[in-house]
């Protein structure tokens, strides 16, 4: 047996967020979710928590487990010694129990404008995208949006207002791909102060993600890309800009 | 109660809802559209499906075999009207879905590629890595942030249509942040929401597949169609039942017993092919039914592989070689590792059939309209049938695809041509009132999860790959008991924000409803035929059983089950190939 | 009832120490007090050096005191240790994709070092 201690939250009962603890079997092929689904069903049907897929690619068990941002259908019980510190994923509001207020984040993915803008109109089949075209954009469109990045980076938790690595990276994803022309209208949002220009590189983003966006690497990226754009756009607006 | 006026509503937030939700957006951009989902849209199963979407594209291809592997592929309980639509709308979609931006993969000249499936005799399956599904939801769900007419409501349980004078007029919703219900008054609705696959024990689909929008239906009236055809999909991991997609075996996988042989060459689907050079239709490139119905049969002679989940055989892909799977099984490698603690590169990875997709759903025709006025349905709740007894793997992805769109050109012309008029304030009220009730109920003996416990085990039991008279009869019964101890179910969290008790409550009485309904069906069809198999009926039976079956939902009992007969326009009846003879 | 979410209140002490990862951050960040410190002396040495030889000679002095060797040698130390992590982080900054294949990262970051060491190794025998 072992030992979760939960962070609890019901704002019609509690003022502020307390520990629960719950005792559930071992196995060494269950993850922390499993252990959270035997709490739900047979020692408290109360506690709230987000999950679906359970393998990783829905993005809605994004939780603290002993302080850091991890998959609860990834974190498996066999790594961690002791007693496992469940809490919501930091740096968004609690609602209820491990279930997080996710409005901002929802409405920073729809800022950046994370849809094709066509370079070209459409022939009679596809647009032609060669396998290294691909390549060039292809692992920033792996984000399942399950915010770890965002529990992870000490900017977002001091400072609200900023984008945000998730949010970056989807739209440097767009302004990647070889079909898109839309990088001079996201510009204004990601070349912004709380856009890109906040990140000071801190990495735990790219730590976090489970999917290896790296959504640093993309930040950093989209720093070079759109300071290249202003100068461009200031001193030789005769340029059209070259994917 | 707090109301919101739209011209359409859709049910669920997938590739199907999003999809109609954007042929509305961009056909009719005067129509206020809310989009309602019990989940945030990106958590939408649909992010789950692996290996791609069916669409003709390629020389050598036609749409009459893309037809006749379908038909064939159902066991000929497809209605062909509606096939021959599907596979004639399925390449347009892919293509626009590409140039909405969806990252397919590429071959070297930057064509989409294609690559083998299940049951296809032609490469028609166009892929994303191993996350097809995944960017195709991405990517419908990046570009509906693009219109400001899609109005969303997020986390929202839909619990009743609401009906009045013969038409559906709206619903009424749970807000989950708040535990408040508000009514949606809507000119016309489509349902949206998945299947049902977590009414078994075992399956691939997540926590939210609990067959809401079938119930929607099924408890306004509208049948559900051919709901005892339950795909158990041949590759899941034993130890979580989540997927590991056909494309392993497209890309050359081979499936061994405990003994290393390919056992599919004793099942109908040999001669033996080359190890890496699959051929289509045959082998492992069986459909979905006979290679699971497969697995059971070697399971009974003792030749599968005894693991600490249960009996399973072996998928063996060492010999597609780590370059392959890295770059076209990126995702079954890590889950592979992470799950099963095998890789793939090294190691024959243990796997099991687990229930996957239902074949069956709300009856609709073929422009995706109920027989309700003013309700349509799309995606995986639906049955139209484009996939009969049992479905090729990749036509789902592309079906969500056409009759999403399908579903919302039906809406625009009926809200054209029908003037909303919002329903009497009784019938939210008494929604309102049943919600309150089980809030309200003390003295109750049951709980969710005990319930739910014991209908899992019911369905495992006796509603499985194979099937017996005996069985279901006992299961009709047993779930028919199940529902009145539904009645006596007590919540242990009567709070109002995020109340998941009482989510999984109402989702257990809709996993219910949809199970009483497979059982019953499967009960009355005496015969077997594509993933509906009878150890007491062996045979398939199309003098007596080339229909589809209709279960009404009764007030107070079992369903009562009907008949529909089949579309049968250019392919009769024939017998199911899978040999190499037919190559 | 409408909801109440709570917010958890965030402070520079909780944060740093939520793992080794950010004290690292925080330690690389911390370099550039040194660095502007030495900057100062540097600028303040170049005044010394207007102000004619007298005022030269007693910098010098000052420089080689045991409080400036300490110093200088601290800040040698968090000089490299930004260096180091700066060139191990600029493959993720400047990708390069030749065809499909990406340039590994120790590639690029290895250019980096390769081009210090040249570059260090020319003013030493420049100074020399």
């Amino acid at each position: 047996m072992i030992q979760l201690e939960v962070l609890r939250y019901n704002p019609e009962t509690d003022q502020e967020p307390r520990f629960q603890r719950y005792e559930v079997p071992f196995r060494d092929d269950w993850v922390v979710l499993d252990a959270l689904n035997h709490v739900k069903e047979e020692l408290d049907p109360t506690l709230s928590y987000r999950w679906s897929c359970h393998m990783a690619v829905c993005g809605s068990c994004g939780m603290m487990i002993n302080g850091e941002p991890k998959l609860a259908c990834k974190a498996f019980l066999r790594n961690y010694p002791g007693v496992i510190r469940v809490e919501p994923l930091r740096h968004f509001p609690v609602e209820r129990d491990l279930v997080t207020v996710i409005d901002d984040f929802v409405a920073k993915l729809a800022r950046v404008k994370p849809w094709l803008v066509p370079k070209e109109a459409p022939g009679a089949g596809e647009y032609r995208q060669t396998p290294a075209q691909l390549k060039r954009y292809k692992q920033f469109s792996l984000c399942i949006n399950c915010m770890l990045c965002y529990a992870a980076c000490p900017e977002y938790g001091l400072i609200p207002e900023y984008l945000g690595p998730a949010a970056i990276a989807l739209a440097h994803r767009w302004n990647r791909d070889s079909r898109d022309a839309g990088r001079e209208s996201r510009q204004d949002e990601i070349a912004a102060k709380e856009g890109a220009w906040e990140c000071t590189f801190v990495g735990a983003c790219s730590d976090v993600c489970p999917e290896h966006v790296d959504p640093a690497g993309a930040i950093q990226q989209v720093k070079i890309e759109s300071t290249i754009d202003w100068y461009q756009a200031h001193l030789t607006p005769w340029l059209k800009n070259e994917k | 109660m707090e109301t919101v006026s739209a011209d359409v509503a859709i049910v669920g937030a997938g590739g199907a809802g999003l999809r109609a939700a954007l042929a509305l957006a961009e056909a009719a951009p005067k129509l206020r559209i809310a989009l309602i989902s019990k989940v945030y849209p990106m958590r939408s199963h649909t992010c789950a499906a692996e290996g791609g979407a069916a669409g003709v594209i390629k020389p050598g291809d036609s749409l009459a075999q893309h037809f006749e592997d379908t038909v064939g592929g159902g066991d000929w309980l497809c209605d062909q009207d509606a096939v021959e639509y599907f596979i004639g709308e399925a390449p347009k979609e892919l293509l626009q879905l590409e140039r909405w931006g969806c990252p397919w993969s590429r071959e070297p000249d930057g064509s989409v590629a294609v690559r083998p499936f299940g049951g296809m005799k032609r490469m028609r399956t166009w892929f994303a890595a191993d996350k097809s599904g995944f960017h195709i939801l991405h990517t419908l769900f990046q570009t509906s942030l693009k219109y400001s007419s899609i109005r969303r409501f997020d986390e929202y349980y839909v619990t009743d249509l609401l009906v009045e004078d013969g038409r559906c007029r709206g619903l009424t919703a749970i807000e989950m942040r708040s535990g408040q219900m508000r009514r949606f008054d809507a000119a016309a609705v489509i349902l949206a929401g998945g299947g049902a696959g977590r009414m078994f024990p075992f399956t691939t689909n997540g926590a939210i597949k609990t067959g809401d929008a079938m119930a929607l239906a099924y408890r306004a009236g509208v049948a559900l169609k051919d709901m005892e055809f339950v795909q158990y999909h041949p590759t899941g991991l034993p130890s979580t039942g989540t997927l590991l997609t056909e494309a392993c075996r497209g890309e050359g996988g081979v499936l061994l017993n405990k003994n290393g042989r390919r056992f599919l060459q004793d099942y109908g689907m040999g001669p033996e092919t080359p190890l890496g050079h699959p051929v289509l239709k045959t082998m492992e490139l069986g459909p979905r039914d006979r290679v699971s119905q497969a697995f059971w049969h070697e399971q009974r002679k003792g030749n599968a592989l005894p693991t600490r989940w249960g009996d399973a055989m072996l998928l063996d892909m060492r010999h597609l070689g780590e370059k392959t799977i890295n770059e076209r099984l990126p995702l079954v490698r890590d889950m592979s590792i992470s799950y099963m603690g095998v890789d793939p590169v090294r190691d024959p990875v243990p796997v099991r059939p687990v229930v996957h997709y239902m074949m069956g759903g709300i009856h609709t025709d073929t422009q995706a309209a109920t027989p309700l006025a003013g309700l349509f349905a799309a995606g995986e709740c639906a049955c139209v049938s484009i996939n009969g007894a049992n479905r090729l793997g990749s036509n789902s992805l592309t079906e969500l695809l056409v009759f999403g769109r399908r579903a919302a050109l039906s809406a625009i012309e009926f809200v054209e041509e029908n003037q909303a008029r919002p329903v009497s304030a009784t019938l939210a009220e008494h929604a309102q009132g049943r919600i309150r009730e089980l809030m309200q109920r003390t003295g109750g003996a049951e709980t969710v999860a005990g319930l739910r416990r014991e209908m899992m085990r019911i369905m495992e039991e006796h509603a499985g790959i194979y099937r017996n008279g005996e069985g279901l009869a006992a299961a009709c019964a047993r779930l028919g008991e199940l529902r009145r101890r539904y009645r006596n179910l007590e919540l242990h969290d009567r709070t109002n924000v995020y109340n998941t008790d009482l989510l999984q409550a109402l989702e257990l009485g809709a996993m219910l409803d949809c199970a009483e309904a497979v059982v019953q069906s499967a009960a009355a069809r005496k015969e077997s035929r594509g993933a509906h198999q009878r150890l007491d009926f062996p045979e398939r039976d199309d003098r007596n059983f080339l229909r589809h079956t209709l279960a009404l939902h009764a007030a107070d009992g079992p369903p009562r089950i009907g008949y529909r007969d089949v579309v049968i326009t250019r392919s009769q009846p024939g017998v199911r190939d899978y040999s190499g003879a037919h190559a | 009832m409408s909801p109440r979410p709570y917010v958890r209140p965030i402070s520079a002490r909780e944060w740093v120490f939520r793992h080794p990862r950010y004290v690292r951050y925080m330690v690389r960040e911390f370099s550039c007090l040194f660095i502007a410190g030495w900057t100062l002396l540097m600028v303040w040495g170049l005044k010394q050096l207007a102000d004619g030889p007298a005022a030269w000679a007693a910098f010098l002095e000052l420089v080689k005191t045991p409080a400036s060797v300490a110093f200088h040698g601290v800040t040698l130390a968090f000089a490299a240790y930004h260096s180091v992590t700066w060139f191990n982080l600029t493959p993720k900054a400047l990708p390069l994709q030749v065809g499909e294949r990406v340039v590994p990262d120790w590639v690029i970051a290895g250019a980096h070092y390769a081009a210090w060491a040249a570059l260090s190794l020319i003013i030493l025998l420049w100074t020399l």
